[in-house]
């Protein structure tokens, strides 16, 4: 059966091929418009198989360091949310097969009026989205007019979300299930493999969505231990440290910087592809 | 998510429990040092003309504040819940000490988030902070304000929610927070109903209090909402003026929108992003509101001022004049309101204004703005 979505299409092709995706998390606009453009596009090239991109908000208290500095340098560069769905829009001019999840906080788009945001994500291509504040208890007012217009919704998942807790995300939960695999905020400690696959079973029993596991992924050896327990791998701080990494003392980048995040992108690609899993 | 659902279901089962309260009001009593007074401001009140001013005096409480009665009443909870390590957020260090104070007094480790901006400008708090025996972690993130103080509180307690329980400084965070916090600052409403009844023989005409998150006015506030003939004002912080923007008035001038777990009034750019706000008095600069006074505003049940920098200045100065009372820099914000409509009411009108912290803390605030250098 041919996925109506197109974050259900690329899973169905990734088990087709045999194989686990890879899920790469950037800022929008981090450290500016013009990098975070050229990152963006470059992404599918480089063996991104599903794009998240974060929409920038003051005060992301779910992200660790990595994540909250990036947010900060794209505000202070003059990202907006309107921005960031343009940035979309341009990206699905050229790509109309790579999936992209936005991912953020509830005000900004709260402030820039739900269905106002759910009409222009979708022109822009958006098909999916993450709101990291809005458990399933309080997300309807966005759920409603989001799912009624095409767009997926991804709910987090951590390792304190226990079986009686998981049936109310999952009853939300489209596209994928995104499952955190350490306690706590984005970027720090990562888990033990074995802890991972042991999730992964548990969410199973739960739902036939593809799972991502994610937060901690540094190394496309890394990468390949979780492409071989989940659907998809996700890496979020270890590019947007090199992003971090790449700028001059006025915060300006440092030429080359998109092509080094292209660089590991490819390298954890190839991590992932190597992985080879059978998709069960 | 589970966390907050875990401190929901523990308290509302300590609530229907007689022998929490029983606890809780023990504490109050002998520890506390409740009930605070309620002073009739004599002078005051032939200075204004008019409006018959009373004081609650909860700066009398031990660490001098309002704070206290919330963080006991939390500890008690946090201790039924077997947890094993408290967290706080602080902006002033008021909240910050009450709290280092709560876990000095049951022996259990302390660690309280503050930003780095506010250390620098909270000296004497952050020194007795670490007395108590806490430990104060710097927070970077952000502009290093309360906000962000809070945002590293929440990024603590989803990292170690087995043995750590969040003690939230006001009517604000996620539910059950917002309700819980109201439940233990209304023992100031419930005192003043008794006390005024004592004193007058009827309830008040008018009450006043200083917003910052607005937990001393939701505890004055909340035993009078039923009773429509008590006007009620919630004084916030105007900062340099509402027009300049350098100004805490979420309600005044702020929007709609959700912010750590609630849906309320905040300081924020038409692009939704949290913006500092600005205010003499350290502990009003939180940029939301708690949700039930935003709730309470749309109502119209209660009123919501703001009153400037310079203002609160004045009133801070007149009030330690003429009652030999400093009051923090917080309810001089009430004071000021005060000042404005007490002369337009009729003699006997029984106005009552809680004085909900004490003026130590603020001296070299003070002391700075009028232009004097005090040696330290």
């Amino acid at each position: 059966m041919q996925s109506a979505s197109r974050i259900g299409r690329r899973f169905d092709k990734l088990k087709k091929e045999g194989r686990a995706g890879l899920i790469t998390f950037v800022t929008a606009g981090d450290p500016d418009l013009a990098t975070s453009a050229e990152i963006l596009h470059g992404l599918p090239a480089a063996g991104a198989d599903l794009i998240e991109l974060g929409m920038p908000f003051s005060d992301p208290m779910a992200d660790g360091p990595a994540i909250q500095a990036s947010s900060l340098r794209a505000l202070k560069s003059g990202m907006r949310l309107k921005k960031t769905l343009t940035l979309v829009a341009d990206f699905r001019r050229e790509d109309v097969e790579t999936p992209v999840v936005l991912m953020g906080y509830y005000n900004p788009i709260y402030v820039y009026g739900v269905d106002r945001f759910v009409a222009d994500a979708v022109k822009s291509g958006v098909d999916g989205l993450i709101v990291v504040d809005l458990p399933p208890e309080e997300v309807d007012e966005l759920w409603q007019p989001a799912r009624a217009a095409g767009i997926d919704f991804i709910f987090l998942t951590a390792p304190t979300s226990d079986d009686k807790r998981l049936p109310k995300i999952v009853a939300r939960a489209t596209g994928f299930i995104y499952y955190v695999s350490i306690i706590g905020i984005t970027g720090t400690r990562s888990a033990s493999i074995a802890d991972v696959k042991k999730a992964v079973q548990r969410i199973r029993k739960h739902t036939r969505l593809p799972i991502g596991v994610g937060f901690g992924i540094r190394t496309p050896e890394q990468a390949a231990e979780i492409a071989a327990v989940a659907d998809a791998a996700v890496v979020g701080s270890a590019l947007v440290d090199i992003v971090a990494g790449g700028l001059d003392a006025n915060g300006k980048p440092k030429p080359g910087l998109a092509g080094r995040v292209l660089d590991r992108v490819a390298a954890l690609a190839e991590g992932v592809r190597r992985a080879r899993v059978k998709v069960a | 998510m589970p966390l907050i659902l875990e401190v929901e279901k523990a308290y509302a089962v300590a609530k229907a429990d007689p022998d929490f309260w029983d606890d809780f009001h023990r504490h109050m009593k002998h520890y506390v040092g409740r009930p605070s007074p309620l002073y009739l401001a004599q002078r005051l009140t032939t200075h204004f003309g008019g409006a018959k001013i009373y004081f609650k005096r909860d700066e009398l409480n031990h660490t001098g504040a309002h704070k206290i009665n919330n963080t006991i009443g939390q500890i008690l909870l946090a201790r039924r819940m077997g947890k094993t390590r408290v967290i706080a957020e602080t902006g002033a260090g008021q909240h910050g000490v009450a709290t280092a104070t709560v876990c000095a007094l049951f022996g259990i480790p302390c660690v309280v988030y503050m930003g780095e901006t506010d250390i620098e400008r909270q000296a004497p708090n952050v020194f007795r902070m670490k007395l108590l025996g806490a430990e104060v972690r710097p927070v970077t993130a952000g502009t290093g304000t309360l906000k962000d103080a809070m945002n590293e509180a929440l990024r603590d307690w989803v990292a170690n929610v087995d043995d750590t329980f969040y003690i939230i400084g006001t009517v604000a965070g996620p539910h059950p927070y917002p309700a819980m916090v109201r439940d233990f600052q209304a023992v100031i409403g419930n005192e003043v109903r008794a006390q005024i009844m004592e004193a007058e023989g009827r309830l008040p005409d008018t009450l006043v209090a200083c917003i910052g998150g607005g937990s001393n006015a939701m505890g004055l506030f909340h035993p009078f909402l039923d009773d429509e003939e008590v006007r009620i004002i919630g004084v916030e912080a105007a900062g340099l003026g509402i027009k300049t923007g350098k100004h805490c008035a979420s309600l005044t001038a702020g929007a709609p929108g959700v912010l750590h777990g609630n849906r309320t009034y905040l300081l924020q750019t038409d692009d939704g992003q949290i913006i500092d706000g600005h205010s003499i008095s350290a502990g009003l600069d939180y940029p939301g509101i708690g949700p039930e006074h935003s709730w309470l505003s749309d109502l119209g049940r209660v009123e919501y001022v703001s009153i400037t920098d310079k203002e609160a200045l004045d009133a801070f100065q007149l009030c330690t004049r003429m009652e030999g009372i400093i009051p923090a820099l917080e309810p001089a914000h009430a004071l000021a309101h005060v000042a404005k409509i007490a002369g337009d009411v009729a003699e006997g009108h029984l106005l009552v204004m809680n004085m909900c912290g004490r003026g130590d803390k603020d001296v070299f605030a003070v002391a700075r703005h009028l232009g004097i250098e005090l040696k330290t």
